[in-house]
């Protein structure tokens, strides 16, 4: 029981952080570590960092379960990310979409294509060129917290914009 | 004594096999299992250990224990305690059967070793129904030392068919994906081992991730998805060669491939825009075609085993749920109804089931329909489980099942469970396993 108030606690404090100031200490988007390249690849700070990016606008948008439409919050943060694609024109993303545990394997994966894709049309509509955008799917394989309850489950449901 | 030589080819290396006959009588009353009885009270089984071989015996121990095994873990075999056995069977002795009835012993398996001069060796072996005090089966295996597990799969297959009329499942392999680190930065590797978790070996070695395996026809190649090149993409791995090569390079991601019967194409999803259809892929002229289309998610395909159709499952209705179509495209009707979703379906090699994965009321369910999706029945249930794969005669299927993370939990194992939803075992392997995939009888 105990445990399980730590870990409740633990996502909203994240929650919290994240509505804010994105929590900079796991990196966003986490580091990937072995399993594949991926994750951010610029520079770690400064101005057109990954960084940069996560205090400034946000880098990342969260999904209703089996979802992958925009909700008008992540509007707002894919707003603010075009206006900081803008002030750094030389600086190309990629989209990652992930998904919770509670589906399959396969269909995850797909779903992780869609939720990228959907970001990737916003920030394109908002008039960042297509070509500057790439997109990845994790599917249900990088959890962003590895817990099994809902608010965790909310929490990994996200497209995550990483700078490369 | 009646001899029939059949080869066999095992790995390319060449496999005698020679029919015993003994006493052809026709049996009277027979030893059989019905597998499809419900419940059924495990046939009490001896196997002694195999006599001749030399070093002490070892193998003809070996041969016998690695038989037991492989039957006792079918659920519907007993073998009894060696340590109970009356009577010694030497090489070329016949059973005493009533010492045999003594101990209750319904089937009797007495087999012998010989080794050659060329290194090889011939295992014989011999099934008998002690009431009718008959044989039941004979067969003599010429072939190297090496080969020894293979026979000794190949003799359980042959008790198996005998007693039960199905075939066997005992001489495959399965490659399934080993898991391990935490949950976020999880290294996944392909691995591969025979289906009673001997002669494991790790394929990849973790650097990429990969996923959802798959046995070619002949279980000579490996198909599956891995993050090598960057962006998720479909692979072929050839196991003798012990290399990898990419399927092509097609725009967009490529995933869950599967091989047709015939070996000659592999049918696979491809993501583009955020749209992911099914398609096909002629592994000689490594030319795709369009199969499904259509904004949805067609995914996890899976031939018929006679080639003429594919299931798949598909949002396009509006929620996950299986879908059958003809394999050149065309002819797509749905097949599953219940509430939930339905995902990973996999048709029987027998054609007459699919098994898929049913998510619903916030549980996992493994469970199996007819190819028109009538006759759903489920067969496990679990916080989840996932993934099902039909070993070679449709009356078994694996599967990976995950417990709840941050409990010291999350961790993944395999299990098979029978088509009656009962004998549910663990499958050993080495640390975590997901993504398992049955191969064929190895030829």
């Amino acid at each position: 029981m105990l445990t399980r108030l730590i870990a409740v606690a633990g996502a909203l404090l994240l929650l919290a952080a994240c509505s804010s100031n994105p929590d900079p200490a796991g990196g966003p988007g986490g580091p990937l570590g072995p399993g594949g390249p991926g994750g951010p690849s610029g520079p770690r700070s400064g101005p057109g960092s990954q960084q940069d990016l996560a205090s400034t606008a946000g880098d990342r948008v969260f999904f209703a379960y089996d979802r992958a439409e925009i909700s008008p919050e992540a509007q707002q943060i894919l707003r603010r990310q075009s206006e900081w694609l803008r002030r750094y024109p030389n600086v190309s993303v990629t989209i990652e979409g992930h998904c919770d545990e509670r589906g399959t394997r396969e269909y995850n994966l797909a779903l992780g294509e869609r939720r990228a894709q959907s970001v990737k049309n916003v920030l394109v509509a908002l008039g960042i060129p297509a070509g500057r955008i790439q997109t990845i799917s994790y599917g249900k394989e990088r959890p962003e917290i590895p817990l099994s309850d809902n608010q965790s489950y909310a929490q990994n449901r996200r497209g995550v914009t990483t700078v490369n | 004594m009646t001899m029939k030589n059949n080869i066999l080819g095992v790995a390319g290396v060449a496999l005698t096999v020679v029919v015993l006959l003994l006493m052809s009588l026709p049996a009277s009353a027979e030893l059989r299992i019905d597998l499809l009885r419900g419940k059924i009270e495990p046939m009490p089984i001896a196997i002694p250990a195999f006599a001749g071989g030399g070093e002490g015996g070892q193998v003809g121990r070996d041969l016998a224990q690695v038989i037991s095994a492989d039957l006792e873990s079918s659920g519907l075999f007993r073998p009894l305690d060696p340590r109970s056995f009356i009577q010694n069977v030497a090489a070329g002795e016949g059973p005493r059967f009533g010492d045999w009835r003594q101990i209750s012993a319904q089937a009797l398996v007495t087999g012998s070793v010989q080794t050659q001069g060329d290194g090889r060796f011939r295992v014989e072996f011999r099934l008998w129904d002690v009431f009718a005090e008959q044989q039941l089966a004979g067969f003599a295996y010429t072939t190297t030392r090496q080969n020894w597990r293979r026979i000794a799969h190949i003799i359980a297959d042959q008790i198996y068919k005998r007693i039960t009329g199905e075939d066997g499942y005992f001489d495959t392999r399965i490659v399934y994906i080993s898991e391990s680190g935490p949950a976020q930065k999880r290294v996944k590797r392909l691995a591969m081992m025979d289906q009673d978790g001997a002669n494991h070996r790790y394929l990849t070695d973790g650097r990429a991730l990969v996923l959802t395996p798959r046995f070619s026809p002949s279980a000579q190649e490996i198909t599956y998805l891995s993050y090598a090149a960057g962006t998720p993409r479909v692979y072929l791995f050839n196991i003798d060669a012990g290399r990898q090569e990419s399927i092509g390079d097609f725009p967009g991601m490529t995933f869950a491939p599967r091989f047709s019967p015939d070996g000659n194409r592999v049918v696979l999803s491809r993501s583009v825009n955020g749209t992911t259809n099914i398609f096909v892929l002629d592994l000689r002229s490594r030319k795709m075609s369009r199969l499904t289309e259509g904004s949805s998610i067609d995914t996890t395909p899976s031939y018929s085993p006679d080639g003429g159709k594919i299931v798949f499952n598909s949002d396009r209705g509006g929620s996950q749920q299986l879908y059958v179509m003809d394999s050149g495209g065309g002819g797509i009707k749905r097949i599953s109804f219940g509430a939930g979703k339905y995902g990973t379906p996999v048709w029987s090699p027998r054609g007459d089931l699919i098994a898929f994965t049913k998510i619903e009321g916030g549980s996992f369910y493994i469970g199996v329909m007819k190819p028109d999706g009538s006759g759903e029945r489920l067969l496990t249930r679990d916080f989840l489980v996932e993934g099902p794969t039909w070993a070679p005669n449709g009356r078994v299927l694996m599967y990976f099942r995950q417990g709840r993370s941050g409990r010291g939990g999350g961790s993944s194992r395999l299990f098979t469970i029978d088509l009656t939803g009962g004998n549910q075992r663990e499958v050993p392997t080495p640390g975590d396993a997901s993504d398992p995939a049955w191969s064929p009888l190895l030829r």
